[in-house]
């Protein structure tokens, strides 16, 4: 099982928890483990091609996985998938 | 004993006294401290002359053994076994002058400070200069420094009143708020007193109060592109704190563009998130974020609250990276995005690399000429239509 840390934007779709466990072999198998608990996470995830939205930053652990293999990354046991949009709170 | 003797016969002289007879002619003024005390600051006319140097540099420094020789140390220990070495020497008249510099700057004497430091700053500034890694030459850097804040709200508040007493000495706001009674929670440069004034003329109060080095610059309004590269030219460092992803995108461009680096926070209930960009030494904001998220998943700190202090702990994150950069020390957030959650108190820190497409800083990123340099894209169009076609 890996770490998932959701973002606070996601967390009201997420059953408000700042992280969850989620199984899978690779990055894309954990993140849609992660749909299929919480579906309402997949359109902020996905986009209609199934890839990732390009708005949405994910790492394993700490390297963006643009930069590993993408979704194909694999996962080992306790690692840590981080989901990460931009924010912009701040000023107001 | 002879050395008691020697001692006992030593003059020593008031700061008041020694002050009067240094303005007359023939004296010679000897510092007896070590060249690091004397940087700092010394007396007008005093030579330096290091006590473990004064058997040879002191021929040098006082050839005539008959004229009248003030010495001066810290306090006024250093000086008189100093003035009984030279009494050793030959030397006829020697006075120490007791107390020391401390003594004389306590009684309001003027010093010169090659630092450019005031005796004010120095004591203010004291406990920065203390540390080897600001020393005189950091705060002196601190004081030329010219920092612009975007925003001087949640993340400005707290950026700006840690800049203000490290004493960086230009602080730019820019703002087009006025203080309102939900802002205090957080926003503390702000108080209740000046609910409906504008949150720059505020901050400027609150700032000279604090701290009368610090020069404060009023932006009263927003940046947009038709103003931002003027606005932003003369700083060393701006600092993002902006509510709104049009404007820093808008700030991210305008910066590459002229090579300011930007230390960029964000906040939202519990969580924070800041790095350091660095143009063409680090990714920009751009190689982190390619595309602004939807509006449903960028809400504001309006919408959705903040918890008050944890502006306060990103906004002070803010200013130890804007100090670290103006003093060249450390390791900025460069190429690092620092994740904070208060709940679980806990960070994340992540790699953030440089995006060699990226159309801003990107290896094939298109030189932009002069003309075009004030040019920029429909920030609010370009946000407003992000995610739409996703």
């Amino acid at each position: 099982m890996a770490t998932v840390k959701i973002p606070p934007v996601l967390r009201p779709k997420a059953g408000g928890q700042p992280e969850v466990e989620a199984g899978g072999g690779n990055v894309g198998e954990v993140l849609r483990s992660l749909t299929g608990e919480y579906p309402e996470t997949q359109d902020q995830l996905f986009g209609d091609d199934g890839e990732l939205n390009r708005y949405v930053n994910v790492y394993l652990n700490d390297e963006d996985v643009r930069v590993l293999q993408g979704l194909e990354t694999t996962v080992e046991d306790g690692d840590t998938v981080v989901i990460l949009p931009a924010m912009a709170g701040g000023a107001s | 004993m002879a050395t008691d003797t020697e001692l006992q016969t030593i003059e020593e002289i008031e700061p008041f006294e020694a002050a009067e007879e240094i303005n007359g002619d023939g004296v010679v003024l000897i510092d007896t401290r070590e060249p690091h005390e004397y940087q700092e600051a010394h007396l007008d006319g005093g030579k330096l002359v290091p006590p473990g140097l004064l058997a040879d540099e002191i021929a040098t420094a006082a050839p005539d053994k008959s004229a009248r020789t003030i010495l001066y140390c810290r306090s006024g220990n250093r000086s008189a076994l100093a003035a009984a070495q030279m009494q050793k020497l030959g030397y006829e008249n020697v006075a120490s002058m007791s107390g020391g510099i401390l003594q004389w700057q306590e009684q309001g004497l003027p010093v010169v400070s090659p630092s450019g430091m005031t005796p004010e700053q120095r004591e203010r500034y004291s406990r920065h200069t203390l540390l080897p890694e600001v020393g005189v030459d950091g705060q002196v850097k601190l004081l030329n420094a010219k920092v612009l804040l975007l925003g001087a709200g949640g993340l400005g508040a707290p950026t700006a009143l840690y800049l203000a007493a490290a004493g960086v000495g230009t602080i730019g706001l820019v703002d087009d708020d006025v203080v309102d009674a939900s802002n205090l929670q957080r926003q503390v440069i702000h108080n209740t007193e000046r609910i409906g004034m504008a949150k720059t003329a505020s901050a400027r109060i609150f700032i000279e109060g604090l701290n009368p080095d610090v020069k404060v610059i009023e932006h009263n309004g927003r940046l947009d592109a038709s103003n931002i590269l003027d606005v932003i030219r003369d700083y060393d460092i701006v600092v993002d704190g902006a509510d709104n992803f049009p404007t820093r995108y808008l700030l991210n461009d305008a910066s590459v563009r002229l090579r300011k680096p930007v230390v960029s926070a964000s906040i939202l209930g519990f969580d924070g998130q800041i790095s350091t960009f660095v143009p063409y030494e680090g990714p920009c904001y751009r190689c982190l974020y390619p595309t602004p998220p939807p509006a449903e998943l960028a809400p504001s700190c309006s919408a959705n609250g903040v918890l008050g202090v944890m502006a306060g702990t990103m906004g002070t994150l803010q200013a130890n990276e804007v100090i670290k950069l103006i003093l060249g020390k450390g390791n900025p957030l460069v190429g690092r995005l620092l994740l904070y959650e208060a709940l679980g108190t806990s960070f994340t820190e992540l790699k953030v690399r440089r995006d060699p497409d990226c159309p801003i800083c990107g290896e094939n990123a298109e030189e932009i000429p002069e003309s075009e340099m004030g040019q920029f894209p429909d920030y609010d169009a370009f946000c407003a239509g992000a995610g739409g076609d996703r």
